[in-house]
């Protein structure tokens, strides 16, 4: 197809980057391993080479520094792309996440801007365990002044991370580490994928199943499988968890009247709760049944694999998930 | 190393009578605006954070009057002194504290998020230390788009011990960034006392394990501390990387109003005040022929016209919307 071609998840974000870092001299990087390495995930492979050490910082062992020293950065006229290599070490960078990269326009009355990105990679199925595997969005998700993207397709990173980098706010990039092998159609130059909308990845008549992330891929398998049975799944990806789409949900609830929510993270305090109660306000005459949520259980991820297998929603526990409510 | 020390162990540097008495006025405008937000603090006027900068007016006046315009600071909970200090207008600082529409963050941010970023103010922080890096990253900006310009970061002696500051000391040396660290060593954080809390007797040893040069100045002498941080902030200009300054210096007040201080005695709080920056520099002043008793009262009392201004703009101007809740949250 031209203006297509072929790409992997990993590619599409790196050639995001790079466009963005041409069109753009404001843009740089920085993080752990991004340069020389190529990153942890070979994600920046070629990046350093092209722009050199100057826009393309290996930095030390130093989350909070790396997210602090990008948004003192953005803040005075710079556009960084600061990245954590796990997202779980958000944690030792989350005093400059939320009390000052989130805060400081608003504190300030709204004379500061922070064009900051900050990229990490999250989820597990790689043997990981607890401290490298979380799925977190939830705690950027509740946080006013971040946005957060949750990119499902390498088309969709593409897309999203250049809209990110031009947006003048704070946003949380969250891919996932077994995403950046999959291939999808990406297209060419300029594309971009508008802040806030969601897309419906399948359509169909008899439920909406909103998935995120990694899901996105089950629950479409799902869908294929209940198809058969003569079930057909409206798959919505709303690829942006701040701001959300919620009208596209909503639409597609008010026509399937039955919703099922699938995320990797636990159930408790998962977005998929935040979702179920927004398509209660606004679509409650329109349900069936109750909105589902298919999530991992309330545990850190485990070791051992098939341990670890059984807390990520599968396409069976979907389809389980979808016929629960239909 | 030795050479960088010695870069830093400035000559007293010779100050014009104009310098002189523009860093004079600023001390009283400080001292002044404190006061006066005390007071009306106590009268239950102003609300919520006040930590007061009476008795360290010599180290904020002392480094902001090494510094450009368009250079940055960063500063503190205890930040109204740097605001002042780096050119801060006093009636939007105080219809900020007012929590006015008018006020420099809106009424939004209040005391401790004090900004003017065309002052080059990147705001006070409620966050011990949660400015470091910002100021490290600011200093990053400068060096990548080439401006030239310096930011110098304010901390107290209970920022010594925390994250922040070993990752953005670390981070300036080994980019050599523009910024200056500087340690208003106070010796309380709130009632912990500094020696108790801190592993070494000065912070400024701890630039030793950041390979950068570490100078003790006295807080209390403006002279001594705006010569330390000048020749820190030309260093950092010249490209030669970052420099961390402590400053000795006691804040008179508690560390917020309804401080009890049963952590200190009252003779150790005199003992402090009888060397009083201000009055420090009016013995300079007189010795050099660059001031008088009248000329000292002039100042104070032109400017405690002008703070009586900016209280009555304060009160005079309007709340600010209920919807201004939801605005400023994201720039569009």
């Amino acid at each position: 197809m031209p203006g297509m071609a072929e790409k992997t998840y990993a590619q599409a974000i790196n050639e995001a980057i790079r466009e963005e870092m041409r069109r753009d001299p404001k843009v740089f990087l920085m993080g752990e391993d991004v340069g020389v390495f190529g990153g942890a995930f070979k994600v920046t492979v070629g990046i350093l080479e092209e722009f050199g050490p100057e826009r393309v910082r290996d930095t030390p062992i130093s989350e909070l520094g790396i997210v602090g020293l990008a948004t003192g950065a953005a803040l005075t006229g710079s556009r960084p792309v600061a990245e954590l290599m796990y997202l779980d070490f958000a944690c030792l960078a989350m005093d400059q996440i939320v009390n000052q990269a989130a805060k400081l326009r608003y504190m300030f009355g709204g004379k500061a801007r922070v064009p900051l990105v900050v990229r990490a990679q999250q989820g597990s199925g790689r043997g990981n365990a607890a401290q490298h595997s979380q799925s977190l969005e939830a705690w950027f998700f509740h946080v006013p002044g971040l946005y957060v993207a949750l990119p499902s397709t390498a088309a969709d990173a593409k897309g999203m991370l250049k809209t990110a980098i031009r947006n003048d706010n704070p946003v949380m990039f969250i891919e996932h580490k077994l995403l950046y092998a999959v291939k999808g159609e990406v297209p060419d130059g300029d594309h971009l994928v508008p802040l806030g909308k969601g897309d419906v990845k399948r359509p169909g008549r008899d439920v909406t199943v909103v998935a995120t992330s990694r899901m996105v891929h089950f629950a479409l398998q799902a869908a294929e499988a209940l198809a058969g049975e003569g079930m057909e799944c409206e798959v919505v990806d709303p690829r942006w968890l701040v701001p959300l789409d919620t009208d596209l949900i909503v639409e597609s609830v008010k026509k399937t009247h039955k919703c099922v929510v699938v995320h990797e993270a636990v159930e408790r305090g998962g977005i998929g709760g935040e979702i179920a109660a927004q398509v209660m306000e606004k679509a409650f005459p329109y349900l069936d049944a109750p909105v589902k949520r298919v999530t991992a259980p309330n545990a850190p991820i485990p070791f051992n694999e098939k341990l670890e297998a059984s807390m990520i929603p599968s396409a069976e526990r979907i389809a389980a998930g979808v016929r629960a409510v239909l | 190393m030795a050479k960088a020390m010695e870069a830093v162990k400035a000559a007293e540097p010779a100050l014009t009578a104009a310098k002189a008495h523009e860093m004079y006025r600023l001390m009283v405008r400080v001292r002044l605006f404190e006061e006066r937000a005390r007071d009306l603090y106590m009268r239950n006027i102003l609300r919520g954070a006040l930590h007061l900068y009476i008795g360290m007016e010599g180290v904020a006046v002392g480094a902001c009057a090494a510094l450009r315009e368009d250079d940055y600071i960063t500063s503190t909970h205890r930040g109204h002194g740097h605001c002042i200090a780096k050119g801060g207008r006093t009636e939007l600082m105080m219809a900020e504290l007012m929590g006015k529409a008018t006020g420099y963050c809106k009424g939004k941010g209040g005391s401790m998020h004090i900004a003017d970023m065309d002052r080059g103010i990147l705001g006070a922080n409620g966050i011990v230390c949660g400015s470091l890096p910002i100021a490290a990253g600011a200093a990053l900006s400068s060096k990548l788009l080439n401006q030239g310009r310096v930011a110098v970061s304010f901390f107290g002696d209970g920022g010594a011990n925390i994250g922040p500051f070993h990752e953005s000391l670390n981070f300036a040396a080994i980019w050599k960034l523009p910024v200056v660290f500087i340690c208003e060593n106070n010796l309380y954080a709130i009632s912990t006392k500094f020696e108790q809390a801190t592993a070494v007797p000065n912070v400024a040893d701890r630039a030793a394990g950041y390979n950068i040069p570490g100078v003790v100045a006295n807080g209390n002498d403006i002279v001594d501390v705006y010569a330390k941080t000048r020749a820190a902030v030309e260093r950092a200009r010249r490209g030669e990387g970052p420099t961390l300054v402590e400053a000795k210096t006691y804040r008179f007040e508690g560390h917020n109003m309804g401080d009890p201080q049963n952590y200190r005695s009252k003779d150790e709080v005199e003992k402090w005040r009888k060397i009083d920056p201000i009055l420090r520099f009016e013995d300079y002043l007189r010795s050099r022929g660059l001031g008088s008793d009248d000329a000292f009262q002039k100042v104070q009392a032109e400017t405690t016209q002008e703070i009586d201004r900016a209280v009555e703009f304060a009160q005079n101007s309007p709340e600010p919307a209920l919807d201004e809740v939801m605005t400023d949250i994201y720039a569009n």
